[in-house]
């Protein structure tokens, strides 16, 4: 196989007796729960602001915990299984915590054919971790094996956070990107 | 951050006779022009909003007449005609007041696919220009704009606009004093694949798992929050203000007959300019790979492409002169699906691309169907033991009599989506597995998908 790593284990169910992690916080600011009373009056059905809390809680809170869902279900008011059926469906909703850089490699066809497996190796070896592994001991890094991130013209793509960076040739460019990340140096829309 | 490339750049192409009448940028006007999203360049440069306030003149059905004889088919995948589908929408009638909705589909999550991002980011205002034009049409109560949750800067900038669009007022109420009221909300998907397909879309609208319907009833009867609703393609809607401005009539002569206008192709993989290329339907597919994305990157001839992202079943040589429409794509054994070519050169392991691409179904697949959800990720194991050495003679049987049992048998076509270059690569590229099972090695050495990792 051309795949340095065994395939993703990120989004494996959870096995026997095996826990969800918990987060510390365990409410909604006032400022988020008004976001999302916001959110719900734009929509004709309150249940459509179920995504979007989901977003503002993994901001909010890390990740989407188990507490992060029960806020979620209060705020909208709203079923916990509904929400935890859906959080769990998308694989955008992070169900253990991250890095505070969460780097994504696109390994996908278009991606695949111009480099990634060799990025995505890169990626591990100077983050120091593996995918879907939790993140590295100074809880800066954390690395994701996603399958699309519609750079297929610009590809091999990495996503740190929001952020999109294509066109990776060499480690140099990745090593610059880690230590714009470290330097606080990226656009506010990847914060 | 000055250094590094913080904004992606999906490489637009120009190229000699882009912007004539030969190959008229219509979706793709201002592109490269990052002030375009402002609402007033848009307008002063691009003939902004012209179209729009034409169409708010005209009566409802006069607008999907236009449509209707434009002849537009979607942009999305299926080629449906999109008057036709606006003609679908329930007319209120004494009896009973419908409340209509207008759904943008901008998940764009297929492989290889890059179009609308491009849209969404430099002509957000054409895009909204069509949905208002489209909302006018079908007498729209909202709009809305799923785009997919990794879009987060494309959604800021598209907020931004709807913005200026609103304190123009073209959006709101009482539109242009026409008494109508109108807005569009931005969604924001969470990384599903399956929520590109209609109806999945619309479970994950109203804050549902993204799991597709049943169909009937159609989204035109019930769609969105139980309510009559549309779903176009980003791109199809962009294509809106360019019919409106240029006449239908007009806008049918550019393309093929029966596949008119022009469309976004996005060629990716081993090309010298992988990039977006809008081009009128019709086009022959080596033009667009040879000449325009500059042929083969590598240097070795291109051995198989796939003419409509990654669901689309991969040509093989004999076919790369195939005219990019809808209807020859299908007759020669593929589909033009998102337009999206990917190309790989001869020394590409097709057992490794077929995998990944198998992969990315059984990954995406949303389970709801058994066919869909076993199947995929049996045709993932089968191939994953051929691509390490393990496999059988029989496997190859195995995975041609697993297609059939997945395809046409589940709620929406993602499992049609995994047969597709399943079956493609079994009758073209036999040759390479039976080498993988037989000699254990790859039959294309030196593949440009192996990264020097590992025994092959």
């Amino acid at each position: 196989m051309n795949h340095p790593l065994p395939p993703d284990t990120a989004n494996e169910p959870l096995a026997p007796g095996q826990r969800l992690p918990e987060s510390e916080r365990k409410e909604f600011s006032p400022e988020a729960l008004a976001e999302i009373q916001a959110i719900m009056a734009k929509f004709p059905d309150k249940l459509a602001a179920t995504l979007p809390a989901l977003h503002i809680a993994q901001r909010e809170f890390g990740f989407v915990s188990l507490a992060a869902m029960k806020a979620v279900a209060k705020a909208i008011g709203i079923p916990e299984g509904h929400v935890f059926g859906v959080a769990t469906f998308y694989t955008m909703y992070q169900k253990a915590p991250v890095g505070k850089f969460h780097l994504q490699v696109c390994t996908n066809i278009s991606c695949a054919l111009r480099g990634a497996a060799q990025l995505l190796e890169k990626v591990c070896e100077k983050t120091g971790v593996k995918p879907g592994q939790g993140p590295s001991a100074d809880g800066l890094w954390s690395v994701e094996e996603v399958e699309c991130l519609a750079g297929c013209g610009s590809g091999p793509c990495v996503q740190v956070n929001h952020d999109v960076y294509d066109e990776f040739v060499d480690e140099k460019k990745l090593l610059d990107v880690m230590e714009a990340c470290k330097r606080g140096d990226y656009r506010p829309w990847a914060r | 951050m000055a250094a590094i490339r913080t904004k992606p750049d999906p490489q637009i192409y120009t190229f000699p006779g882009f912007g004539t009448d030969k190959f008229p940028n219509l979706m793709l006007r201002g592109a490269g022009d990052l002030d375009n999203w402002h609402l007033k360049v848009y307008e002063q440069k691009h003939e902004g909003y012209v179209a729009m306030k034409a169409a708010l003149k005209l009566e409802p059905t006069a607008v999907v007449d236009e449509m209707k004889a434009s002849g537009i088919r979607g942009r999305g995948g299926a080629g449906f005609p999109c008057g036709l589908k606006w003609s679908f929408m329930p007319k209120d009638t004494p009896e009973r007041k419908f409340t209509r909705y207008l759904v943008c589909n901008g998940d764009e999550g297929e492989p290889g696919t890059f179009k609308d991002r491009a849209i969404l980011e430099y002509n957000p205002h054409q895009l909204i220009e069509g949905m208002i034009i489209g909302g006018w049409a079908m007498q729209c109560k909202l709009g809305f704009v799923y785009i997919r949750g990794e879009f987060l800067w494309l959604i800021e900038k598209l907020e931004a606009a709807l913005q200026q669009a609103r304190d123009a007022g073209y959006l709101g109420k009482n539109i242009l004093g026409t008494g109508w009221d109108y807005d569009i909300l931005v969604y924001r998907g969470a990384g599903a694949y399956i929520c590109g397909e209609e109806t999945a879309l619309l479970n994950s609208l109203e804050g549902r798992r993204g799991e597709p319907r049943v169909k009937p009833p159609f989204p035109a009867a019930k769609g969105a929050f139980g309510q009559p609703t549309t779903v176009n393609n980003v791109e199809t809607l962009a294509a809106v203000p360019p019919i409106l401005r240029m006449g239908g009539a007009e806008y049918a002569k550019l393309g093929t007959p029966k596949n008119t206008g022009t469309r976004i192709f996005g060629v990716s993989g081993h090309v010298k300019r992988p990039g977006l290329f809008e081009l009128p339907l019709g086009t022959p597919m080596d033009f667009v790979v040879n000449e325009l994305a500059g042929g083969s990157s590598t240097g070795r001839k291109l051995k198989a492409i796939i003419p409509g992202g990654a669901s689309a079943p991969m040509f093989d040589e004999k076919d790369f002169d195939c005219p990019l429409d809808f209807d020859t794509v299908k007759a020669r054994g593929s589909m033009a699906g998102s337009g999206g070519l990917i190309c790989m050169d001869e020394d590409t392991c097709m057992v490794q691309a077929t995998l990944r691409l198998i992969r990315f179904y059984a990954h995406e697949s949303c389970g709801q169907c058994t066919p869909c959800r076993e199947g995929c990720n049996w045709m993932e194991m089968v191939l994953y033991r051929i691509e390490h050495g393990e496999g059988r003679m029989e496997d190859l049987d195995l995975l041609a009599s697993l297609t059939p049992r997945i395809g046409l048998r589940t709620l929406c076509p993602l499992g049609d989506a995994a047969c597709g270059p399943m079956d493609s690569a079994l009758q073209k590229f036999r040759h390479e597995f039976e080498h993988h099972i037989t000699h254990k090695t790859c039959y294309a050495t030196g593949s440009r998908l192996l990264s020097g990792v590992g025994a092959h």
